[in-house]
């Protein structure tokens, strides 16, 4: 490939940025909510919902997200036409002929497994808060919410911070897993042009692009941490 | 009227018996010690009384307000949540392990209870705050994180963030176990201080000539119960139980 090809290949990446970081953003936004209240849900105190929660991170965690994408992506069609009523009614919002239906599976399948991660990390964040933690903020008269929000949250947020800035790095790189399902992304153009023009350089072009959005996003998360750094 | 009064309290975890028929009561200024040896419910005793822990049975009593007393089955019935809030207000614990919130600045540890809780004017309670670390000999510290302080300093941060929110009664669970005993020093001059303001406290010591010269009263508990209770000096001076002198003894020689 010469430079002109070069360039308009890279052209041509940089358009599909745009699908990648809205994955990216949109994985983030959802998954990192959902995962405080599965984490929640997993501290419950009733048992039942402690173990239905558990059952949910294990698949989450124990299977591929390339396969959770694939089966969700078919399996909503599916269920509309082949499945009862009640589970039909439930997926019937989905118009699975729409532009968007593509993005929404994928992204139902992000959410799904990335606040599994999550969850796994908060709830051990908050479990790691000492008792006496606790105990200061109800002697002091502060509510369970004011306690969870203004003394134990911060704390968890540091805690944290480690372990959620290794998942939104490997996040970046997951978002090609989204090529599965033929969504149009960085990696897949990258690999349509790899076989167009018959040469690697694309798919190393599709490199660079990931390897700057994690630098930046290492910065980032360094700069967050050195912020956070004033305590303990 | 007593500030606290407490008859006949017994608290279990599950089979075990950690609190069993305890009454005392205590009158405003007055400075009680309880002392016993480890393991003898004397954290229990003082969790009980600030709600950290329900107890089984019995009746506590701040002021006016009762905390909790026998249904008629003789089972501990807890009193609705807005007087159980005003007593939490009217109390204050001091940790063996101070317990102050690591991400908040020293001034923010003592002010965030009085204007999150009270609601309290911010800059009223910031005044309030920076008097109190004034007090406690802490002026210079009020921006600092309690990371950046010793032990000792961590523990008058921790008395001060209980006084801001002006209690009838400061228990204190073994405010200088923690610390080197070079410091233990500093936390019992500021004890000592708040008795002389006829501060109402409750404290569980090891510190035995602290709690011969500072307070009005002794209980001497072992195995959940009170053994013996009274004047200092005689308590200690000349218990009556065989148990007290054991434990006196075991003190004294280590
Ligand atoms: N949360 C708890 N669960 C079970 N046992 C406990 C708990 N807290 C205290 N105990 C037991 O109660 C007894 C009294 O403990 P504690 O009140 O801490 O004694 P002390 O403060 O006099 O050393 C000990 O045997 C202790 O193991
Ligand atoms: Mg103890």
């Amino acid at each position: 490939m010469d430079y002109s090809e070069l360039l308009k290949v890279t052209g041509i990446l940089l358009q599909y940025l745009l699908p990648t970081l809205k994955i990216f953003g949109y994985t983030l936004a959802f998954s990192i909510p959902l995962g405080m209240v599965v984490a929640m849900l997993k501290m419950c105190r009733f048992k039942p919902v402690s173990w239905i929660t558990n059952i949910y991170i294990l698949i989450m965690r124990g299977t591929p997200l390339m396969l959770q994408i694939i089966t969700i992506y078919y399996a909503i069609p599916m269920i509309q036409t082949g499945g009862s009523d009640f589970f039909g009614g439930l997926f019937s919002g989905f118009d699975t002929r729409s532009d968007t239906y593509q993005f929404t599976a994928l992204l139902i399948a992000f959410v799904l497994n990335y606040a599994a991660y999550f969850a796994e990390i908060f709830r051990g964040g908050i479990e790691a808060i000492a008792k006496g933690q606790h105990e200061a903020a109800f002697t002091l008269g502060f509510t369970k919410t004011q306690t969870f929000f203004r003394i134990i949250l911060p704390q968890v947020v540091k805690r944290v911070l480690p372990a959620s800035s290794n998942e939104v790095i490997t996040l970046v790189k997951d978002t090609s897993l989204a090529n599965v399902i033929a969504y149009a992304e960085i990696f897949r153009k990258a690999k349509e042009q790899m076989v167009f023009y018959s040469s690697l350089a694309p798919l190393f072009i599709a490199g660079v692009f990931y390897f700057v959005m994690n630098a930046v996003l290492t910065v980032v998360f360094n700069f967050i941490e050195k912020k956070l750094d004033y305590y303990q | 009227m007593s500030v606290l009064e407490i008859k006949n309290i017994s608290k279990s975890f599950g089979t075990l018996d950690v609190i069993k028929d305890i009454s005392f009561s205590v009158e405003k200024g007055q400075v009680v010690s309880v002392i016993g040896p480890s393991g003898s419910g004397k954290s229990t005793l003082l969790r009980c009384a600030t709600m950290l822990e329900k107890v089984d049975s019995g009746y506590i009593a701040y002021g006016d307000n009762i905390m909790v007393s026998n249904d008629a089955a003789g089972r501990a019935k807890y009193s609705d949540k807005a007087t159980l809030n005003k007593i939490k207000l009217s109390t204050g614990l001091i940790f063996q392990n101070f317990n102050l919130f690591p991400h908040l600045s020293v001034l923010r540890n003592i002010t965030e209870a009085p204007v999150c809780v009270l609601k309290k004017d911010k800059n009223e309670a910031r005044q309030t705050a920076l008097e109190l670390l004034d007090k406690m000999g802490l002026s210079d510290k009020a921006d600092s994180y309690p990371c950046q302080l010793s032990g000792g300093q961590q523990q008058r941060v921790s008395i001060a963030r209980a006084l801001a929110l002006d209690p009838e009664i400061l228990f204190f669970d073994e405010p200088t176990s923690a610390l080197d005993p070079e410091l233990t020093g500093e936390i019992l001059k500021v004890i000592r201080t708040l008795a002389e303001d006829n501060m109402t406290m409750v404290i569980v010591t090891h510190e035995m000539a602290f709690a011969r010269d500072v307070s009005d009263h002794v209980i001497f508990m072992d195995g959940g119960y009170i053994v013996e209770q009274g004047e200092p000096n005689e308590i200690i001076n000349n218990p009556s139980s065989e148990r007290m002198r054991t434990f006196l003894k075991r003190i004294i020689e280590k």
